[in-house]
């Protein structure tokens, strides 16, 4: 698998890490070039114009526009002003679904990025098997999450579910877990780190791999123990992957869709209601599809400030060297 | 491996030399009595570990699913059915209809890989070897629909659907996944890694430039188009959303927007044969693939 070796050296970092000019790889310079052709270039691209042209950059700029009209589809659209936003601000499901979706992503990110980074760790430690260990750590991540998610929903049955069995048999009080308004979203991030924490694995293993070993060797010489050399050589050294994947997690998590959806359907009482549940429900279940687009660019406006503060925040940390 | 044997810009020994590995423990330190022991206890521990929260609730739904409803509601539950019922799976397989919804996940999956490599390789191409004049521009307008998150887009992206006549046929959703920057980004870095030189010998050999494409570039790029085509084969496998609005009508829908849909109404032991059989194709393409898929992940995650 060498062409697929982590440790090749990269023209560039992960497309997450800024804008569209830094993705792209340095330009060759040469003045000759025998492969060029600007006319063949646009026909070999015309399938992407088209795929990106439809079904990408014109929904962007539909969905705003959108969010300023009322859409039924059985009579004309109507320009609307920012009533949906109006309405939305008067729906106070609304602002529930915010409150949820926010404990539902602090939970998540506190469990889902801890669990990982501690198991790659041990992982990476381990002189035999690391490969068997990483592909049974992601096997979860493989399964369908319908799948997984109808699993742990009769693992959560407060009568018959494993859950429950496994607290009685440690002398413990069974729990209503997705039945119970408290314990509605910890089941929830229970289920979605279960369902996760493979992937994020990966990727830790991925970097704790691509640290170089003279790096440990000179710190040993220098005398620094177990704990000196996690903290100042492991961590520093992960630090860009880190970030990143917390920023990925962070956006990821506060579009939580199928774990409400199958598991709870948004209950008990709107208790595990999360925004992306609501847009879907503002369009498919009340037909207001100008509601749910505003609720889309709320969601999208959210997002990308969250993105700019975390980057903010993290730039003098987040420097490119790993 | 014989999709192994082309390396853009690397020395063409046939096995590269193990890069030295190591964790934050030194391997002498592994030498020694205790460190031996340590290591042979962190080992058992990991194994324990993963075994209980990774295998444990895969293996609690197969063997309940072998089990008939009275043993599985009993308490204390019991670790391997008494009688291994496979008539459960006999029926699940055939009163759920489970060939149709396999089928249509196929094709649903089928088209989907198929659409995302046409598309993205060649883009890839185009922007990485044919570079035409603005295609800076057009790979930038790309790149940031990295940024729009799924979640955003569905309403508009399902209105658009809708306008286009699209419902109700499997298009809905090979045509947007074509839509993937992600691969378009992937693909162009891999072909940005193959020689000029080569390219530019193809041509001097008269090769019109679909030939490079077909005769240099796509058998140079076999590991990454292996890679990226089960990804897209593993997501489409695993996508619900967007199936379930694009295709209302339950003969067309993939197996996991039908399981959705019945969860509750079927008998718990049928269920549970249904979600184990609608698992089985993908995660058999995982063991078969997983080192690839594990090492891709692993580089193109980053």
């Amino acid at each position: 698998m060498a062409v697929l070796d982590e440790r090749r050296p990269r023209p560039d970092r992960a497309p997450f890490a800024g804008g569209a000019g830094q993705a792209a790889p340095p330009e060759r310079r040469r003045r000759l070039s025998l492969t060029r052709s600007t006319g063949l270039g646009y026909v070999f691209l015309a399938p992407a114009l088209v795929a990106f042209g439809v079904f990408s950059w014109f929904p962007i700029g539909r969905g705003i526009v959108l969010s300023f009209q009322s859409v039924n589809f059985a009579t004309e659209s109507v320009w609307v002003g920012v009533e949906n936003y109006a309405a939305l601000l008067r729906d106070s499901l609304f602002l529930v679904a915010w409150r949820n979706t926010a404990v539902f992503t602090a939970l998540s990110l506190v469990v889902g990025f801890v669990v990982p980074l501690i198991l790659a760790g041990v992982i990476n430690e381990v002189r035999r098997g690391g490969h068997v260990f990483r592909a049974i750590a992601y096997l979860p991540v493989v399964l369908p999450p319908v799948v997984s998610l109808l699993l742990w929903k009769w693992f959560f049955d407060p009568d018959v579910g494993l859950a429950n069995t496994i607290l009685r048999a440690f002398g413990g009080e069974g729990l209503r877990w997705i039945y119970d308004p408290a314990t509605a979203i910890p089941s929830l991030v229970l289920v979605d780190t279960w369902a996760s924490f493979g992937s994020a694995m990966l990727i830790y293993c991925a970097a704790l791999r691509g640290i170089a070993p003279g790096l440990y060797e000179a710190a040993e010489l220098d005398g620094a123990g177990f704990v000196r050399k996690i903290v100042h050589i492991t961590l520093p050294q992960m630090r860009y992957i880190l970030l990143v994947t917390l920023l990925l997690h962070l956006i990821g998590n506060m579009q939580v869709f199928t774990e409400p959806y199958v598991l709870t359907g948004g209950g008990p009482n709107g208790a595990t209601t999360t925004i992306a549940l609501q847009i879907y429900d503002y369009a498919f279940r009340y037909n207001d599809y100008g509601a749910a687009a505003a609720a889309s660019v709320v969601l999208g406006l959210v997002l990308a400030v969250a993105t700019g503060l975390y980057l903010w925040a993290t730039r003098r940390w987040s420097g490119n060297d790993n | 491996m014989t999709t192994d044997q082309i390396r853009p810009r690397r020395p063409q020994s046939p096995r590269r030399p193990r890069p030295l590995e190591r964790g934050i423990v030194s391997p002498l330190a592994y030498r020694r009595p205790r460190g031996r022991l340590g290591g042979a206890l962190v080992w058992l521990g990991l194994a324990a570990v993963l075994g209980l929260i990774a295998i444990g609730p895969i293996y609690w739904m197969l063997t309940s699913s072998f089990k008939d409803t009275q043993e599985l509601l009993q308490t204390p539950p019991t670790w391997l059915p008494a009688v291994w019922h496979l008539d459960n799976y006999v029926t699940a397989w055939t009163v759920l209809e489970l060939p149709r919804y396999i089928l249509n996940t196929l094709v649903i999956a089928g088209g989907t890989v198929l659409t995302e490599l046409v598309v993205a390789s060649t883009a890839a191409y185009s922007l990485s070897v044919l570079r035409p004049r603005g295609g800076g521009v057009v790979f930038g307008a790309i790149i940031a629909t990295l940024f729009i998150p799924a979640t955003i887009i569905f309403v508009p992206l399902f209105v658009t659907i809708r306008d286009l006549g699209l419902i109700n046929n499997p298009l809905a959703i090979w045509l947007p996944a074509a839509a993937s920057a992600f691969n378009v980004f992937l693909l162009k870095r891999f072909f940005d890694q193959i020689p000029r030189e080569l390219l530019d010998a193809s041509r001097i050999d008269g090769a019109t430039r679909m030939q490079t494409l077909r005769l240099i570039v796509l058998p140079m790029s076999k590991p990454i188009l292996s890679v990226v085509g089960i990804l897209a084969l593993m997501a489409s496998w695993k996508s619900f959303l967007w199936p379930m609005l694009v295709l209302p009508d339950p003969r067309l829908q993939p197996v996991s927007v039908m399981l959705a849909r019945i969860g509750e109404d079927v008998e718990l032991k049928f269920l549970l044969a249904a979600l184990v059989m609608s698992s089985i194709p993908v995660v058999v393409l995982f063991l078969i693939f997983q080192r690839r898929i594990i090492d891709g992940l692993g580089y193109i995650q980053r």
